[in-house]
């Protein structure tokens, strides 16, 4: 019992070839998209890399790449194949190679599928790799004359201006950071030394927060310093001035940020597996009937076509005696072809002496 | 004698056609460029205009959005021609609109070169329009509860972000407004009133600036108050700090900007006016190719395709009787040309 058996006339076939062959070459089209998306995806990431505490997330963007150049290659080589079938005399040509390309195009999906479900899975670890690199980030804020952190401060003022962000919940998280350097600091200054003094680790901490970030719709000049004691600045009560500051932590702007981004490529790769299932299908019932044509021997007449000749059932023990067999490559058990003595065999002998005697 | 004539057979024909259909699809695909590019523009000078008193001329995008869309469909309609040229019946057809629809093609390569032009001067209107107007923005900076004026903060701190620039000139223009409004000084403080009664207006002025010119790439954490006061900071001198706010001005880095959008743009018109010549010209070879054959049976008879039918001085001789004599139209001619009166 075939699953998905359907009868094609001749001239069905043909209109099946020319169908496939453009839609083989639709998916070379999707397929430059894939790769597409996933060099946007890894130029996005690598913008901000530096408050990513792991590269890890990469891997996501690479798998969409090989995969997408990976479809242009089987969708043009389809094409080719598709075109040919609508005549048996070349689809001879093709016939041992639809087999295994079939069974590739199979796996191929399966990882195109695979990446998007990794775009709608990365959530967590993002989220994880984000939080940390932005603790780093604002710890090595000051460090501007530190090899491998002198652009840190840039790219961290950078972020909260243009994701319109301040620390990573909020901006109390500068409070509890050393943002300005030693070097800027007047240690002969009274005030400076006390404030580092009663410090436990020697730190100096303030109620203040670097200039990106202040908000652009304040209708007031920024209040950067002295921010939790009330009575600082005139008229300026920090419970009530909502505008001043960027509200919104960079760990949950950059986390949507990425979150978005990731979604919309996912769905895009979604509809793109749907649409390479489809081809797939297609593929299998044009190389089913054409070999049913081959095997009536009237390239005239009506052939089937399927998805699978026997049951799923069926096909799934069959495959698996071919992996199970596939060890017992030199076993001596069944094959006919070996000569295996044994005591019925030596008895048959002298019968047939007797035999061509008489 | 023909102006640069060519001999055309059958094949040099349908290469000429071909080739000009193409010609003419390139110039929509260019001309819908054109449209997108005068949109764009448009909008560009729409978000910035603010900072320009809201007085900017939009007569450059609105002609580059008109321009663009005529040559769509001019050029659509010639390649439409080229196509049906090769077709004897459709070719008689058509015949009669050839010529107007050349002398429309010369006439929008001169509006065309007029827009050209237009690209290239009006970027002094608008380096004069953003002077005037920057200067205003900063002098209303602080009025964030004056309407019509309140987002005039927000859009300035966004440009100078944004193109990373401060103040008009330089930095030392916002030395010279008060920026920060009344509401958020306090009166009673002797400090302040000081510095009021001090000023001649009563404004409040100091050597700061706001937090946009802050330049992210400044090692030190950004120095906006007291700029001119070496004593004010530790380890600060500010005659060779170069990093800690830009020092560009922002009439400067907006009209760079918008200078070279409208070079571009007056660039690919140039391009433009060049790929129409070409298309005429073809579209002449072509026509007369296709008039002067001498078996019109036969396709494959030679013919000769030129650009002027008599030399290049002969028909501006030409050309100028004719617009003699058409301002004569109605002018009755001296023992000339009385109309003839049949006899009763």
């Amino acid at each position: 019992m075939a699953v998905g058996k359907v009868t094609f006339t001749k001239a069905e076939r043909e209109k099946l070839a020319e169908v496939l062959w453009l839609l083989n070459w639709i998916s070379v089209v999707t397929g430059a998209i894939l790769f597409g998306l996933g060099i946007f995806l890894k130029v996005e990431i690598q913008k901000w890399q530096e408050v990513m505490s792991e590269q890890g997330i990469l891997y996501v963007p690479h798998m969409l790449i090989t995969t997408g150049l990976a479809a242009c290659g089987i969708n043009y080589l389809g094409s080719k194949i598709c075109l040919d079938c609508a005549d048996t005399n070349k689809f001879l040509r093709w016939k041992l190679v639809m087999m295994p390309y079939i069974v590739c195009t199979f796996f191929f999906t399966a990882c195109v599928l695979a990446g998007a479900l990794l775009c709608y899975s990365i959530r967590g670890q993002l989220e994880e790799s984000l939080y940390q690199g932005l603790r780093n980030a604002m710890r090595f804020y000051k460090d501007t004359d530190t090899p491998g952190r002198c652009y840190l401060k840039r790219t961290l003022d950078l972020l909260q201006i243009q994701f319109q962000c301040c620390g990573i919940s909020g901006y109390r998280d500068w409070f509890q950071v050393q943002w300005i350097s030693g070097r800027y600091l007047d240690m002969t200054d009274g005030a400076v030394v006390d404030r580092l003094r009663s410090n436990v680790e020697g730190k100096y901490l303030m109620d203040s927060v670097p200039f990106s970030c202040c908000s652009t719709i304040s209708p007031r000049p920024c209040v950067q310093h002295r921010l939790s004691s009330a009575s600082s600045d005139f008229s300026y009560d920090h419970q009530r001035q909502p505008l001043n500051l960027w509200r919104r932590g960079c760990g949950q702007a950059l986390l949507d940020h990425y979150t978005g981004v990731m979604q919309s490529i996912g769905l895009t790769v979604l509809l793109i597996w749907l649409f390479e299932l489809l081809v797939l299908t297609g593929v299998r019932y044009l190389q089913t009937a054409m070999e049913n044509v081959l095997r009536l021997g009237d390239p005239e007449s009506e052939s089937d076509g399927w998805i699978l000749e026997k049951s799923l059932a069926e096909t799934a023990c069959y495959n698996f005696d071919i992996i199970k067999n596939l060890g017992k490559c030199y076993q001596v058990d069944d094959d006919p072809n070996i000569n295996v003595p044994s005591v019925a065999a030596e008895l048959e002998v002298p019968s047939q002496q007797v035999q061509v005697q008489s | 004698m023909p102006f640069m004539s060519v001999k055309f057979n059958l094949q040099k024909r349908v290469k000429l056609a071909q080739g000009l259909w193409m010609f003419y699809w390139l110039s929509v695909i260019v001309g819908i460029s054109i449209f997108s590019l005068g949109i764009f523009f448009k909008i560009e000078l729409r978000k910035r205009s603010e900072v320009m008193d809201n007085s900017e001329s939009h007569l450059v995008p609105n002609l580059l959005i008109l321009v663009g869309m005529l040559a769509c469909g001019l050029n659509a309609f010639g390649g439409k021609m080229c196509h049906d040229a090769l077709d004897p019946i459709k070719f008689s057809k058509m015949k009669p609109m050839l010529k107007p629809f050349m002398l429309l093609s010369c006439g929008f390569s001169m509006l065309l070169l007029l827009v050209a032009l237009l690209c290239f001067l009006m970027q002094f209107s608008i380096y004069l329009t953003l002077a005037e107007g920057l200067k205003n923005t900063i002098r209303f900076y602080k009025d964030t509860d004056t309407p019509g004026r309140c987002f005039m903060k927000r859009t300035l701190d966004i440009t100078q972000i944004e193109f990373r620039c401060c103040g008009n000139n330089n930095f030392r223009d916002w030395f010279e407004v008060q920026w920060i409004s009344n509401r958020y000084l306090d009166m009673s403080n002797d400090v302040v009133k000081d510095r009021v009664l001090s000023n001649v207006e009563g404004k409040y002025l100091m050597d700061s600036v706001p937090f946009s010119c802050c330049n992210p790439g400044s090692p030190r954490p950004c120095i906006q108050h007291h700029l001119t006061n070496n004593s004010a900071h530790y380890d600060y001198d500010h005659r060779t700090e170069e990093l800690n706010i830009w020092t560009r001005g922002c009439r400067e880095a907006v009209f760079s900007y918008y200078s070279s959008i409208m070079t571009s743009i007056g660039v690919l018109i140039i391009i433009t006016i060049i790929l129409e010549s070409m298309d005429v010209a073809g579209l002449k070879y072509l026509s007369t190719s296709l008039e002067t054959m001498t078996d019109p049976e036969n396709p494959e008879c030679e013919s000769e395709g030129w650009l002027l039918e008599k030399g290049f001085k002969e028909t501006f001789a030409d050309v100028l009787t004719k617009l003699k004599t058409l301002g004569r139209a109605n002018q009755v001619q001296e023992g000339g040309d009385a109309p003839e009166v049949s006899p009763p």
